[in-house]
């Protein structure tokens, strides 16, 4: 497990350079004035573009451009400050971005871990009540259930939620936080309800797949009772492909993080994003994408170790 | 369990295995078999006709929009809107009702239609031709090639897409139909590849591949004649999936004010300039909305239905 | 380890006395007229059609048939873990007097791994491959016994190390693809005895395995048999395997019994002229240039089975009385029965060839 888990983490280093190296490149490699395209439409004179430009260090070839910001490479008197040592550059206002991500992150954490938590626990069980008897009630409710919920984009769904379990009934507040964590509640469950229908999807496929197996039969005939067969032999066998769709779904429950913030006007790093994008903030958007990005990388590791966890075929490959 | 009980045929019984004959046939008669019995499947299946027709008439809405407004009592032009309309309830010379602009609601969601489908089909016919061509080299060849191509592919993968997207469209200044199925691309390609690359590698060893190799067929031969028809599958289920996906995002790009700009005409920036006004105009949501939903759904359930038909384990 | 070998009689009669089973019952396993069908897209799929035999103490029994003779799904019925839509309209099964399949399904639990136990062909799929060997030996003792963790462990290694699995102790907590296929399907017999089973019904034990293996893994099976004295079956379509280790054998065809000799008799003289096919069909090393004769036509459609005598399609014996009299099983001598109307020329055709 140990070599497992250090091949893992041995792999992610160049795939977080990697991406972040792309996410730099998108800003600033393309065609056109950089500077020019970091503030839009946006009317900025000569001698600010000239300092933002100085500030970048536009000047330099772009992987030393990257190496400052990263924080490997020396930038000048300042020496190392880059994303490594907790610099992530300043917005237009001359705050810094590191701060800015300070004060939203924990609004987004919090959101993300119950939605995680909601779509594993409800989706699974939701699964395996599907998977075990097939074609019956339950399973075709989360079948149908699951395509309709899938196919509404997540901003409808949110809209509709909010409209729907906030204004007409009055269950849930409609936007804030001034409800303390219950105001987590139905957002959270509306971001998390996507990736709920895939992973309920998911685990009834792997459940009627597994259910099929023949270390099924064998537990039966050692004469273990079925929920024994069920919970103990079949859900460890099925929950595999489930653990690495959660991880790699990560990615999108941080996309929608950034819609469910903005619609329930929640103040964290996803409607900081949505913000920045119509204030034409691009330090600030690079800045947030590449925590977040960085999340998204270390959420795959975790689940990769978890992963070799559940399956031994994997940790001694 | 087709064979007649008790066939007389003169054949040895020690194989004891009616379908032996069957599965040794060739590369191009397999693939045959396989697209054949899925599209006698598929004939049959009532949600493959039903999201097929969705799919038809929302395509047609796309091409051409006045085919869906000629018999319509309104105001059939998107750009003739009148303030005085604005934010209108929906009645019966204005089905829809009317936008903050005062445009007729119904021909603006019918001409919404064209960037939905044109972005959903282009990104994902790009991606998964990026995928296709990729995945099956680096799945025929293996060793630097492989290697190469999927770290590259790990690499992309670290970025999400609709994070990937947003920083990407936030530093484009004009962004049109061209640039955002560009960058939809651009994230979208991945996972194909990786299926592409494994049923691939899957195919390659099969003994029908050896057999083609046997008789002397070019690498290209075998790749485009004999792996590439019994290999597509599961991009061909993935891709009619992530049209739905890719629409679905462009909405919401566009709902975060990142996709396509005015005055363009489409669902996602119709919600989003509704967007502070929602919860009193609710109107202004549901019918794009709803459009939106109806599209993905057909996609999504046509790639269901594809999946059946062509990958029967999952029955 | 303390003592504990003493909880094991306890273990049994409670389980004799909340069961009713009787160690002095005529057999140890009495099957009969079994019947098991599938209901599918195509009509009924008749896999058994009234089997019956019966096993003793201390006896291995071939179940010896081509695959869809119904032999191993028999097994499962035995069982009683035919999956659904499977199911048994007919037929009783006795373990010890008492008849398993009125049992309800928690007497029944109790009963499978604790009187019967099963060893299934292919140990890398039947061992789950996600719990280590040892934690799924081990879960025998926990689950029927109560026993704790620590203690079912140990029980585990010791028996591993009597499947003479070696340095059974290091092995204990590694996993089924760590094993080859031999030591895959020891930890499958491991398993299988680990609670001193009455019955042990081993499907196609050897069938995934190198030749050489092949011989140890029936070595071990034969050997253990004799320390406890279980009844085993064989299900097998390996006639040599058969050859080695049975005592008795029941030829299944098309879900019914077709011949029932003991091991002996049947390779000399075969009385039903499917034995007599499948003889005639495996190559011998004492008959050098002969040809081959295989059995003519394919397997039968057990959604249609013939009519009259199952086998008549494809046997060269047949008469018109073939399609409609379903052959009863005629008795050729005390331990010795034939389904076949003709059996007596079937006999003497067998003869004939021998010399």
């Amino acid at each position: 497990m140990g070599k497992y888990a250090a091949r893992r983490m041995l792999q992610l280093i160049p795939v977080f350079f990697g991406a972040t190296l792309l996410i730099f490149a998108m800003v600033y490699l393309i065609p056109g004035d950089p500077v020019r395209a970091l503030f839009g439409e946006r009317q900025v004179s000569q001698e600010t573009l000239d300092a933002i430009r100085d500030r970048y260090n536009l000047n330099d070839p772009f992987l030393v451009q990257y190496g400052k910001y990263m924080g490997v490479i020396p930038d000048g008197e300042e020496g190392l400050s880059g994303v490594f040592q907790g610099d992530f550059g300043e917005d237009f206002r001359g705050r810094a971005v590191w701060d800015i991500m300070k004060q939203r992150f924990p609004v987004t954490i919090r959101l993300t871990v119950v939605a995680i938590i909601v779509q594993s626990v409800i989706g699974i069980t939701a699964g395996v009540l599907a998977g075990i008897r097939r074609n019956s009630f339950m399973d075709n409710l989360v079948l149908v259930s699951t395509t309709a919920i899938v196919a509404i984009p997540l901003f409808v769904m949110e809209f509709g939620a909010q409209l729907g379990f906030g204004l007409e009934l009055g269950w849930f507040p409609i936007a804030g936080l001034r409800q303390g964590w219950f105001s987590y509640v139905l957002p959270s469950i509306m971001l998390a309800i996507i990736s709920l229908a895939y992973v309920a999807r998911l685990t009834r496929t792997s459940i009627v797949e597994n259910i099929r197996a023949d270390y099924v039969r064998t537990a039966k005939a050692k004469g273990m009772s079925s929920q024994r067969v069920v919970g103990r032999h079949v859900l460890r066998n099925s929950l595999i492909p489930v653990v690495t769709f959660i991880g790699v779904d990560f990615g999108a429950l941080l996309g929608g993080a950034i819609v469910t913030e903005t619609i329930f006007n929640l103040p964290g790093v996803g409607r900081a994003v949505f913000e920045a994008v119509n204030q034409r903030e691009g330090a600030v958007v690079v800045g947030i994408i590449t925590v977040l990005v960085i999340i998204f990388l270390l959420a795959n590791l975790l689940v990769d170790l978890f992963y070799g966890v559940l399956d031994p075929r994997i940790r001694y490959e | 369990m087709s064979s007649e009980p008790g066939t007389q045929a003169p054949q040895p019984a020690d194989t004891g295995d009616v379908s032996a004959g069957a599965a040794t046939g060739g590369g191009e008669l397999r693939e045959a078999g396989l697209w054949k019995d899925a599209w006698r499947q598929l004939r049959r299946n009532p949600l493959f006709l039903a999201s097929s027709f969705t799919i038809a008439v929302f395509g047609l809405m796309a091409a051409f929009p006045r085919l869906f407004l000629w018999f319509y009592p309104g105001n059939s032009s998107p750009r003739s809107c009148s303030l005085s309309n604005s934010v209108g309830r929906p009645s019966a010379t204005a089905w829809f009702g009317f936008d903050l602009q005062g445009c007729d609601y119904y021909t603006q969601v019918v001409y919404g239609a064209k960037v939905s489908m044109i972005v959903g089909i282009a990104t994902v016919i790009v991606a998964g031709s990026i995928a296709v061509v990729f995945g099956s080299l680096a799945g025929y060849y293996g060793g630097n090639i492989d290697t190469l191509i999927s770290r590259i592919t790990d690499i992309w993968f670290g970025i999400p897409l609709i994070l990937g997207a947003i920083v990407f469209l936030n530093a484009i200044g004009e962004r049109g139909l061209f640039q955002v199925t560009l960058v939809l691309v651009a994230f979208s390609w991945m996972t194909m590849l990786r299926l592409m690359r494994s049923a691939t590698i899957e195919k390659r060893d099969a003994d029908f591949v050896d057999a083609a190799r046997a008789l002397g067929a070019s690498t290209s031969r075998i790749i485009i004649k004999h792996i590439l028809p019994n290999a597509i599958a599961p991009v061909i289920v993935y891709g009619t999936i992530f049209v739905g996906i890719v629409i679905s995002v462009e909405a919401t790009l566009s709902f975060l004010g990142v996709g396509l700009q005015l005055p363009a005409i489409t669902w996602g920036l119709m919600i989003n300039s509704s967007f502070r006004r929602i919860l009193q105009v609710p109107h202004l949501l549901i019918f794009p909305g709803v459009f939106l939903s109806i599209v993905v759904l057909a996609f999504i359930v046509m790639g269901d239905a594809l999946r059946d038909a062509l990958d029967p384990r999952l029955r | 380890m303390t003592a504990d070998d003493t909880s094991t009689p306890d273990w049994e009669q409670s389980l004799d006395e909340e069961v009713g089973l009787d160690p002095g019952a005529e057999h140890l396993l009495d099957v009969r007229d079994l019947h098991v069908e599938f209901p599918t897209d195509y009509g009924v799929v008749n896999a058994v059609n009234g089997l019956s035999y019966t096993l003793d103490r201390g006896e291995t029994l071939a179940i010896l048939g081509e695959s869809g003779s119904g032999k191993s799904v028999s097994a499962l019925a035995v069982m009683g873990i035919i999956d659904k839509p499977g199911r048994i309209p007919k037929g009783e099964v006795y373990l010890q007097g008492v008849d398993l399949l009125q049992l309800p399904e928690r007497q029944l639990r109790d009963i499978r791994g604790e009187r019967i136990a099963m060893i299934f062909q292919d140990a890398l799929t039947a061992l789950n491959p996600v719990y280590s060997v040892g934690w799924q030996i081990a879960e025998m003792y926990r689950k029927h016994r109560g026993t704790d963790k620590k203690e079912a462990f140990a029980k585990a290694a010791e028996l591993m190390d009597r499947v003479r699995i070696p340095s059974a102790k290091r092995r204990i907590d590694e996993y089924p693809h760590q094993f080859s296929g031999g030591m895959r399907q020891r930890v499958m017999i491991a398993m299988a005895l680990a609670l001193d089973p009455d019955v042990l019904i081993a499907d196609e034990p050897t069938t995934a395995l190198d030749v050489t293996v092949q011989a140890q893994v029936m070595r071990l099976l034969s050997d253990l048999q004799d320390e406890t004295g279980m009844g085993m079956i064989l299900i097998t379509h390996d006639l040599g395997v058969v050859a080695e280790v049975c005592d008795n054998v029941n030829v299944m065809y098309a879900g019914r019994v077709m011949e029932r000799a003991k091991i002996h008799d049947l390779y000399a003289e075969p009385a039903h002229p499917y034995t007599l096919g499948l003889m005639r069909s495996i190559p011998r090393a004492d008959q050098k240039g002969r040809p081959l004769d295989p059995i003519r036509g394919q397997p039968p459609n057990l959604a249609a089975i013939p009519s009259g005598c199952e086998f008549h399609p494809r046997c060269n014996f047949a008469e018109d009385k073939c399609t409609v009299e379903e052959p009863p099983l005629y008795r050729v001598d005390e331990h010795r029965r034939s389904a076949c109307h003709f059996w007596e020329e079937v006999l003497r055709v067998g003869q004939r060839q021998d010399h």
